[in-house]
């Protein structure tokens, strides 16, 4: 299976990178709010099918990283982004490039869960009917239906997908929200911090679910827990003041982090 | 004596009281050694509190009240023969009351020549010609009975306003006096003073009430006088509307609220889609540059005055589509019509529909775009498809208010409808609304005790009892949706 | 796993295609886009276009209105015309109607005409008279009247000219349309045009459209605004005397004092339906109520002052507490720290500084009830009055009228020339409000705060 999915993947006419090339790779990367440098000059490659994690403490600009690689910056008035962001070598900030289909490529899950005031039904085909991914509504169920398996919430709601997305639980949200980036098919799925607004048990699922979701999909979350990012990623970005401090395979970062300033977060010096 | 001289020395009272009651409290305070509870100012509060107020309170109640007793006692000094036939007690009435004050003028003008005519002096044969020189035509014949009832109501006043004197500026010594020999230095004066003007707080605030309950209980009385004289089931299911100014009017509702419902539609159908859209750009897609002019703008819409909407209607409106549309269509030839109404109005309901939806499209929260952007979708689709259904509820109640506001509105459809009571499909007909024919039958020269006349208390009660319940399910909803994202 | 028929579907586009081509559904995406977008921005256009047209209709209709064509001339105020008996007596002289006086003019205009040696063939005296107002001697009885000992003098007076050779002037009577008409001829608008290059008619500010009272149907050209600008003056007066100190009053009440009960909630609820109650029934329980109940007189500004009181009250309200709401809870500790009363807090802090707030949410609403007609209709504000009220307080139950009001009653006259002074009457309230909120805004920008 895992066969069947790389070479769907490696159809760009140019040049077909390998397993062991960068997904996303970022270089020079400088992001401003108005005056403020809020990104200083960030260099990353991030690996395909594979839990990639962002820590630092509060305001050290990982969210806003993370923002930038499906450019839902753009959403924000007065923030500008330099620099190159590329996902399978096609720069993002291409003036060519429609942030619409990018972000097909690139979903997203937020901080909060955020489902749309419809049933659960309604929520998962959104992104379906809009790309248009499915032409008859057989399709469309098939869609929805995988989705919420890959989720892991089909068995909860399979009986009632008219009743509204907002009455489920807060982590029932939450998978649905990521049901609903899985249902356009993203290569790329971004998670800032999915768990903050969830429960322990809650949170126990969708980290379950992230583990089984990154046979699919590359993954970048962004957590404020240490525990977390060692026990879901493979590897780890800390971000301090806007600057990149250090990039590592996970069992490295949390055993041996070359950087000193890596080594007191984690140590809880700061944060 | 002249109220406003009342007044002004309930004031001169009040100020004395207060001076007065400070200097008491501060030296009792000296001569006992024990100090004062409060600050010495509190004690002259309270004196001059309850010198002027009461007082005040008692003038109004009695201003209020006094004409009704002298007009019912004198009321019943005019026998029926008197009153002419098919003509109401209340119109002899108020010759009698014109009477009286040309009296009081003729008196006021021989008093300046320095002629003392006392009142037994001016009999019923000389009267007529002295009212006249001082501008009261009487028309007719007065009989004798109404002359003498007019001298009563006049004496009757005089002693009214005379008692009023008396008793209020007793009531104001007295209280005044009684607070005056309260003072002690115990006494808690801040405490009292401010209970005092806390009840006074409370008061102003009844003045909402009290609105409500003189505009329910007017419009109830005589809608209630109304159904006595033309039968209820008349009014609410004749489709013929024609008074007449003999009687044997047909006063049928259903073609007034067929052209208010059919006026109200066409100004929503302006404005509904013209504000949302007005609303959606603003919020979602102008700058603070583009939105900081236009919002502005769009709100000096919804401050011009009616009247003024309705000029634009009878002058250029009503003749534009009379010109260039009902005429080469052969539609109708009147430039008031229910289009022309029905534009007007949605211009001026535009900016009601607008800053409403502006602030409910506002209160969406911003994850649930986040949520769609992130999804890949464009900003229309986010808005076509997320942010508008989730605002739906406050949205329907924002169209409820317009609607409300538009089935009210009174001058636009007085200037630009027309007069006709009639039901009919064509735009381009004049038609007319509940709130024209409440201008017409109030304003017009029928006596006021006819069903003519009461008819537009009726029509005021269904205007009241529609636009209320309007308002009450559209503030229910949106505050539900409010709710919803709190 | 059904996975690989989701996700390894063909039908997917964007799996693996490139990010720099641009695809069909995309660009049709793209042009829905565009399109919802200028849709919004027509919508924004058709709200200006629709301000700017109700404006410039309201400015091209009345503005003309500020200038008023006069005819000057010199009149004989004869003495053996205006006092017979030759004493000088008032009351003899007021004995000569109108009528005595018009000749004068006729004459006066006479004598200009052959002194300049204008004509204009086939007219006679009185139609050359045609091209004065019938105001005219009125006005000159009562220069005459205010003075007798002018009578046996000649004078210089500045008529007003008929409103048709005004409407002339301003582009409203044409030599065509005055063929059809039976009040003037196209013979009268030579002759005007004659008197107009002697330099005897003459077109000059209308000060007196400010000051005039109404005039009846068929003199337009004397009719002015004195005593509906007198009687909103008045009104106006009365709604904020007594608005402001009920409105704050209840507003303190509610905002600081009222206990969380069902008495509370019945007065909000109350408040928040006065707010949304049509004008026009404010106008029915004024005429029930204040008229009819409390026998106060009709088309007096008192009642207009009442019952627009009751209507501005729940939006004074409204704005009052978001005022008081807006001065942070700090205050008040800290007064209440320092050993002050929960009044003294109010009165001396809070209320101060909801001050600006409350006053702008005071002038809004004053401007509202400026404008308001519907419910002065009801009060009978439309009669026609042609006497100045008295000074206040008296004034306040002398008939009036009131701006919106006369504009009303103007629309209603079957001259055009009354359109003209009915859009003029609206310049001059819309001035009145433009000054109102430019005083409002003034105050919230002098006076906002920001905690």
């Amino acid at each position: 299976m895992m066969n069947n999915i790389s070479t769907t993947m490696t159809t760009t006419p140019t040049k077909a990178p390998a397993m062991n090339e960068p997904k996303i790779s970022a270089r020079n990367v400088q992001v401003y709010y108005g005056e403020k440098h809020a990104i200083k000059d960030v260099n990353i490659d991030i690996r395909p099918r594979s839990v990639t994690a962002f820590i630092g403490p509060s305001g050290c600009g990982k969210s806003t990283f993370l923002r930038c690689i499906n450019r839902m910056n753009d959403t924000i008035a007065n923030c500008r982004v330099e620099g190159n962001i590329s996902i399978d070598s096609e720069n993002i900030y291409d003036p060519k490039v429609d942030p619409v289909q990018l972000r097909a490529k690139v979903g997203m899950v937020f901080q909060k869960p955020n489902p749309f005031p419809k049933s659960i039904y309604e929520n998962v085909a959104y992104g379906p009917r809009i790309h248009g991914l499915a032409r008859k509504k057989s399709e469309l169920d098939d869609i929805v239906s995988s989705a919420l398996q890959k989720a892991g919430l089909w068995g909860e709601v399979k009986d009632r997908l008219d009743s509204p997305g907002t009455g489920l639980s807060g982590g029932q949200q939450q998978r649905l929200c990521i049901a609903r980036a899985v249902a356009v098919s993203p290569e790329v799925i971004l998670m800032d911090e999915p768990c903050s607004a969830l429960d322990p048990i809650a949170t126990a699922k969708v980290e379950e679910l992230i583990h089984e979701l990154r046979e699919n999909f590359t993954i970048v979350i962004v957590t404020h827990s240490m525990q977390q990012a060692a026990r879901v990623s493979q590897r780890t970005a800390m971000f301090h003041l806007g600057n990149l401090v250090e990039e590592n395979d996970t069992d490295k970062m949390f055993t041996n982090p070359d950087d000193q300033r890596t080594q007191d977060y984690i140590m809880g010096r700061f944060g | 004596m002249d109220v406003g001289f009342i007044i002004l020395i309930l004031a001169v009272l009040a100020a004395l009281g207060h001076v007065v009651g400070r200097r008491r409290a501060l030296a009792l305070a000296a001569k006992s050694g024990v100090k004062l509870h409060s600050l010495p100012g509190y004690y002259g509060q309270t004196v001059a509190l309850f010198t002027a107020v009461p007082a005040f309170v008692v003038l109004v109640a009695w201003l209020f009240v006094q004409p009704g007793i002298v007009e019912s006692r004198v009321s019943g000094m005019i026998p029926d023969s008197v009153i002419p036939e098919g003509g109401a007690r209340s119109l002899v009435m108020s010759d009698v009351r014109r009477i009286a004050g040309g009296l009081d003028a003729v008196l006021a003008r021989d008093g300046q020549r320095g002629a003392d005519v006392p009142i037994e002096a001016l009999d019923f044969n000389n009267i007529r010609g002295r009212l006249a020189e001082v501008g009261v035509a009487l028309g007719g014949d007065v009989p004798s009975e109404v002359f003498e009832a007019a001298k009563a109501f006049r004496e009757n006043s005089r002693t009214g306003n005379l008692m009023m004197t008396v008793v209020v500026l007793a009531v104001a010594v007295v209280l005044g006096m009684l607070a005056y020999r309260r003072i002690e230095p115990e006494l808690r004066a801040r405490n009292i003073s401010e209970s005092f003007v806390k009840s006074l707080l409370l008061g102003a605030s009844l003045v909402a009430i009290l609105t409500t309950i003189g505009i329910v209980g007017s419009l109830i009385v005589e809608t209630f006088e109304f159904f006595q004289r033309y039968p209820a089931q008349d009014f609410f299911f004749s489709t013929v509307w024609n008074p007449q100014f003999r009687g044997g009017s047909d006063l049928g509702i259903l073609p007034l609220l067929w052209g208010t419902f059919y006026v109200s539609i066409i100004s929503l159908i302006v404005a509904v889609p013209l504000g949302l859209l007005i609303a959606v750009y603003l919020s979602e897609y102008a700058g603070p540059a583009t939105r900081g002019i236009v919002k502005p703008a769009i709100e000096v819409l919804a401050g011009i005055p009616t009247i003024v909407y309705g000029l634009f209607a009878l002058v250029t409106v009503g003749p534009f589509l009379r010109d260039w549309l009902a005429q080469p269509l052969g539609l109708g030839t009147s430039s008031s019509s229910v289009l022309t109404a029905g534009l007007v109005m949605g211009i001026m309901i535009i900016p009601f529909v607008s800053s409403l939806s502006d602030d409910i499209i506002n209160a969406v929260p911003q994850a649930l775009r986040d949520g769609s952007y992130g999804l890949g979708a464009t900003q229309s689709e986010t808005i076509r498809q997320v942010v508008l259904p989730a605002a739906l509820p406050g949205i329907v109640g924002a169209i409820l208010l317009a609607a409300s506001r538009a089935i009210g509105e009174t001058m636009i459809v007085v200037l630009g409808a027309g007069a006709a009571a009639k039901l009919d499909l064509n735009p381009f007909e004049a038609m007319t609304t509940v709130t024209v024919k409440i201008v017409s039958q109030l304003t017009g020269d029928t006596e006021f005790g006819s069903p003519e006349t009461l008819v537009a208390f009726a029509l005021g009660l269904t205007l009241f009892v529609i636009t209320l319940g309007l308002n009450v399910l559209a503030l229910y909803i949106v505050r539900k949706y409010r709710e919803q994202y709190e | 796993m059904t996975d690989v028929t989701v996700f390894g579907n063909p039908a997917v586009p964007t799996k693996g295609k490139s990010l720099l081509a641009l695809d069909e559904r995309t660009r049709r995406r793209n042009n829905a886009e565009a399109r919802f977008r200028l849709m919004g921005k027509i919508a924004v256009a058709i709200g200006i276009v629709a301000l700017i047209g109700l404006l410039l209709s309201i400015l091209s209709n009345g503005l003309s209105s500020f200038q008023q064509t006069y005819i000057t001339l010199n009149v004989n105020l004869d003495a053996a015309v205006l006092d017979k008996a030759g004493d000088r007596k008032p009351e003899n002289i007021a004995k000569v109607s109108t009528f005595g006086y018009a000749p004068l003019i006729e004459k006066a205009l006479r004598d200009a005409m052959a002194q300049k040696g204008i004509a204009v063939d086939g007219m006679n005296a009185k139609a050359a008279a045609e091209l004065i107002s019938k105001e005219a001697p009125a006005d000159l009885r009562r220069f005459v009247l205010a003075d007798p000992s002018v009578i046996g003098q000649t004078h210089s007076f500045d008529l007003l000219a008929a409103g048709r050779i005004d409407g002339y002037y301003k582009g409203r009577v044409t030599m065509e349309s005055a063929k059809l008409d039976r009040n003037t001829s196209p013979e009268q608008l030579m002759l005007a045009d004659k008197l107009k290059e002697a330099g005897i008619l003459t077109t000059r500010f209308n000060w007196s459209f400010f000051t005039a009272p109404d005039a009846s149907d068929t003199r337009p050209e004397a009719a002015g605004l004195g005593i509906a600008v007198i009687g909103s003056a008045y009104m106006m007066l009365i709604v904020f005397v007594l608005s402001l100190p009920i409105g704050v009053a209840a507003s303190i009440y509610l905002e600081e004092f009222a206990p969380q009960n069902r008495f509370t909630d019945l007065i909000e609820v109350n408040i928040s339906n006065l707010a949304a109650v049509p004008s026009i029934v404010f106008g029915i329980l004024g005429l029930a109520v204040l008229i009819n109940f409390f026998g106060l007189p009709q088309s007096a500004p008192v009642v207009g002052g009442l019952v627009l009181t009751l209507m501005t009250l729940p939006t004074i309200i409204i704005a009052t507490r978001a005022a008081l709401k807006a001065v942070p809870p700090s205050i008040r500790d800290a007064a209440l720290g320092v050993g002050a009363s929960k009044m003294q807090s109010i009165f001396h802090h809070v209320l101060p500084l909801a001050m600006p707030g409350i006053l702008t949410g005071t002038i809004i609403g004053l401007a509202r009830a400026l404008g308001e007609t519907a419910p002065l209709l009801l009060i009978g504000m439309v009669a026609f009055v042609r006497e100045y009220p008295a000074g206040p307080p008296d004034g306040f139950f002398d008939p009036a009228s009131a701006l919106p009001v006369q504009v009303y009653n103007w629309t209603q006259r079957g001259d055009p020339a009354f359109v003209e002074r009915a859009s003029g009457a609206i310049i001059v309230l819309l001035v009145f409000l433009i000054l109102m909120n430019l005083v409002a805004i003034i105050l919230r920008r002098r006076f906002e705060r920001r905690w």
